[in-house]
């Protein structure tokens, strides 16, 4: 068995991912929440680079880590909502949503653990090509993708107005 | 040491449970919406996965890049929702949101 500098660094994203994303969902601070789920989403975008899709891999960088996360943050302050996780929960209710989630958990992982995907293809390490990306975006024939594009750009259209709509003063 | 496909899955199986526990278990509607980008995230490490993985076309990739525009879209909507209910209301908890109109 030899260790490649690949499977190190995905051990440990790996790591630091289930780490952070069990912080997030459990730290009594919702400006911490939100920093945890900053390096659960950068830790997304490595796994995409380590897939060999650095394209998608940016995107996630650039829409998560620089726009929502940033969102995220404005909102807490602008809400004041950073303390108010402290109110006291039910014991039940927590017991309850740890039991749906574990729940979930072991379902799900014992099907994925117990199924064996015949025909794996290991990335050959030769990243997806930017130009590539580019023609299916653009083009329309198979495996292309004009229209989700354009339909795409209307719904952030549609989204940024509603966004102001509903959020400007009266 | 060969990376598996299994191996991705398990950690998006783990975002996704954290997802669900928080959905369920947080008061505060931002920390509820903070849950579901850790399963819309969750989601997308799947399709490319997969797609790297077992299939030799680009579909999955694709289709992530799409997921990650209409979660932006989505987030964006509900945080101005949120601000526009605390203006209103001065709290976003879920037990003070009783009726949306005002």
């Amino acid at each position: 068995m030899d260790i490649t500098l690949q499977s190190i660094v995905f051990v440990l994203v790996a790591l630091a991912m289930i780490l952070c994303s069990v912080l997030t969902v459990t730290t009594k601070s919702l400006l911490r929440s939100a920093t945890y789920l900053l390096f659960v989403l950068l830790g997304t975008a490595l796994l995409y680079f380590l897939l060999d899709y650095t394209f998608l891999g940016a995107a996630q960088i650039i829409v998560y880590a620089g726009g929502i996360v940033v969102l995220f943050v404005f909102a807490i302050l602008l809400t004041r909502s950073d303390k108010s996780l402290n109110a006291k929960l039910k014991v039940s209710k927590i017991l309850s949503s740890a039991v749906a989630a574990v729940a979930g958990l072991v379902v799900f992982g014992f099907c994925i653990l117990s199924h064996s995907f015949a025909g794996q293809i290991a990335p050959s390490g030769k990243e997806l090509d930017m130009k590539e990306v580019g023609i299916a975006l653009m083009g329309d024939g198979k495996f292309q993708y004009l229209l989700p594009f354009e339909a795409v750009s209307i719904l952030l259209l549609a989204c940024l107005i509603g966004g102001i709509l509903i959020a400007r003063k009266r | 040491m060969e990376i598996q496909l299994e191996y991705y899955l398990v950690i998006s199986l783990v975002m996704m449970a954290c997802g669900v526990y928080g959905f369920l278990s947080r008061r505060n509607t931002l920390a509820m919406l903070i849950s579901i980008e850790l399963m819309l995230n969750a989601a997308d490490i799947n399709f490319a996965a997969f797609n790297r993985y077992l299939f030799s076309n680009y579909e999955g990739h694709f289709f992530a890049i799409f997921g990650i525009a209409i979660a932006a879209a989505e987030t964006a909507v509900a945080i101005a929702i949120m601000i526009n209910i605390y203006r209103n209301l001065k709290s976003i908890q879920t037990k003070d949101l009783e009726e949306m109109k005002h």
